[in-house]
């Protein structure tokens, strides 16, 4: 076990087939990212940062080595527990925002929270709450069509933020973003870890990114080095 | 809630998709329920037979005569209670070649044939006029309107299964019982067809086209099948006794190549309401594999995948077997209007309805099933990385 810490990481590997051929992309990793951690994942493309974040996330499996987050070894939940497990921890912020394209800002917020137990009302507030977080309370029943790639992936920071997860997980967020919307999603996030006491971990290739992080970690080959 | 106005949402971003689909599937299945009535219609006298009703007609073939004489004895066997007889007319009325003019023409036994078939509904004013006027007939309601004939209107005809110029006077205008009874039908008396042919041609008269019996007891049937054919094994004219329904299947089953063919049709057309579907569902899932895979990503469950893609599938087939459905019933109409003595009764039937619902959401559901099970199979992180 490498530590005591909100996430562990430990001894993970994970390699894919594509076709005839096993790619090896994560080999014996281990990690630990304590509460309140802002940290970032740096490295080249195909070096399994995204494949890390994933596993830490919950939305893939290890070949070998266990995740646990928060006390629960996630590696050990079925399917259903899992997806359970990924609604109520943790909110997930994407390159490319992942938004519903036919529902409104306000529904795309809503979309974890159809699955509490939260009156409508409740779930209003909620919605409410996040879109004011992120500054596009005057935006809610605006279509992603209708939106900025700024506004966009401010949508989709509401969304994760709106069950209150305690960790954030984001690929890429400022990826598909021009410098003053990627400095504005930077500075949301830098505040979701400093006022909201979020756990962030982040794959980035934007060294300006990284710098708000806490903690910039390199992956290349399979391996992890500190930054 | 939240599913189904996601799935309304789905269906239609691409508007003229769905437009299309819907219309495609619209068609398929009015063209599915139109074939169907048309196959309900060519068996309808299959399903309005009595089952006290037998039919007795000559063992080679239908169109070859018995002889009148036979009626006596027939009459005698036991569980008989009535026989009646009929002849097969045919006839050229104004021009052969429209089919508004094809209609069934009978030579009937005035006296006994609507006891045995009660379905024609007549006042007994127009049955006695029919009996004492030897030229005299009886027409269907439909046929009445379709031709304009009213009540002392005379019919002319050329003959021929029957030479000659035929002149009938219209006595009385029958009503079926109910909905399912033919009423393009004319009737007149076989005492006409007879005296004429034995002027004209000596040796065809005295006989009759078939005999019409109604039993005492429903069980009887087969004994009076065997009696009656066995009592006349070694007479000129053998006879084959069958029960009515056998005999309207003897008629249908002529035709059972025209029929399974249509048949066949049908159910080409179900596949092609299925490929329809299948190629518009497919591709939908196909561009949306990232959307479901952060839904799936965001907690949601394969259960709320599958209502996503198989709801969606289903609407489109509602909607447009729902619309086909509805379009059955005028074009059915219509067909019927334009062609009223070629299927007498030509109504869109509750199996027919029930078959297209069937068809439709048969069609949803298994349109839906590949696509499901691709998404379902498809890995969340591998279903993130797709370019929609």
């Amino acid at each position: 076990m490498a530590g005591n810490g909100f996430i562990q990481v430990d001894k993970v590997s994970k390699s894919y087939q594509r076709d005839t051929i096993k790619v090896e992309v994560l080999t014996n990793i281990s990690l630990t990212v304590p509460e309140g951690e802002f940290l970032a994942l740096m490295g080249p493309s195909g070096s399994g940062k995204t494949t890390l974040l994933n596993l830490i996330a919950g939305i893939d499996r290890p070949d070998q080595g266990t995740v646990v987050v928060n006390t629960v070894d996630i590696d050990g939940l079925g399917e259903s527990a899992l997806a359970k497990w990924r609604a109520n921890n943790v909110g997930f912020i994407f390159q490319f925002y992942n938004l519903m394209p036919v529902l409104t800002a306000y529904e795309n917020v809503e979309l974890p929270l159809l699955l509490t137990k939260l009156s409508k009302k409740e779930k209003k507030e909620h919605v409410e709450t996040a879109l004011n977080l992120v500054g596009l309370a005057d935006r809610i029943h605006h279509y992603p069509r209708q939106l900025s790639g700024g506004q966009e992936q401010r949508v989709a920071i509401a969304r994760a933020l709106v069950t209150d997860p305690a960790l954030i997980v984001a690929d890429e967020p400022t990826g598909d973003l021009d410098k003053v919307s990627a400095e504005e999603i930077m500075t949301l996030l830098e505040r979701l870890n400093k006022e909201f006491k979020k756990t962030i971990v982040m794959v980035t290739h934007d060294p300006r990114a990284a710098e708000k992080a806490h903690k910039v970690m390199h992956l290349d080959k399979g391996e992890l080095t500190k930054g | 809630m939240f599913i189904f106005r996601l799935i309304l949402k789905n269906a239609l971003r691409h508007k003229l998709r769905t437009f299309l689909t819907i219309l495609g599937i619209c068609i398929a299945v009015t063209a599915f329920g139109f074939l169907r009535t048309i196959v309900t219609a060519w068996s309808a006298g299959v399903e309005m037979s009595s089952v006290t009703r037998m039919i007795t007609r000559h063992k080679v073939s239908f169109i070859m005569p018995l002889p009148k004489s036979y009626r006596e004895k027939i009459q005698a066997i036991s569980d008989v209670d009535l026989v009646t007889y009929a002849n097969w007319f045919g006839g050229l009325y104004k021009d052969p070649n429209d089919w508004k003019n094809f209609f069934p023409r009978m030579a009937v036994d005035p006296e006994t044939y609507f006891d045995i078939y009660p379905e024609f509904v007549l006042s007994e004013k127009e049955l006695l006029d029919f009996r004492k006027e030897r030229n005299a007939c009886i027409v269907g309601n439909k046929l009445a309107k379709e031709h304009g004939f009213k009540i002392g209107d005379i019919i002319s005809m050329d003959g021929d299964i029957y030479p000659g110029k035929w002149d009938f006077v219209v006595r009385g205008i029958y009503k079926g019982k109910d909905e399912t009874w033919d009423e393009t039908q004319m009737l007149f008396q076989w005492d006409y067809l007879n005296e004429r042919i034995a002027q004209q041609q000596p040796t065809r008269q005295g006989n009759v086209g078939w005999y019409v019996l109604r039993v005492k007891d429903q069980n009887a049937m087969p004994i009076v099948a065997r009696e009656v054919d066995e009592l006349f094994s070694n007479s000129r004219a053998g006879t084959k006794t069958e029960t009515e329904k056998e005999f309207q299947q003897s008629f249908v089953s002529m035709s059972s190549a025209i029929i399974t063919s249509l048949e066949a049709i049908s159910y080409i057309i179900i596949g092609i309401i299925l490929l329809i579907l299948a190629n518009t569902i497919a591709m939908a899932a196909r561009e949306r594999t990232r959307e479901y895979a952060v839904l799936k990503t965001l907690g949601f469950s394969s259960i709320h995948i599958v209502g996503l893609i198989a709801g969606e599938s289903l609407l489109l087939a509602g909607l447009g077997g729902a619309l086909g459905l509805a379009l059955t019933f005028p074009i059915s109409a219509g067909f019927a209007k334009l062609f009223p003595t070629f299927f007498p009764i030509f109504n869109v039937e509750d199996i027919t309805i029930i078959l297209a619902v069937s068809v439709a959401l048969f069609a949803g559901i298994i349109a839906a099933t590949f696509p499901t099970s691709a998404t379902l199979r498809t890995k969340i992180a591998d279903g993130l990385r797709q370019i929609g």
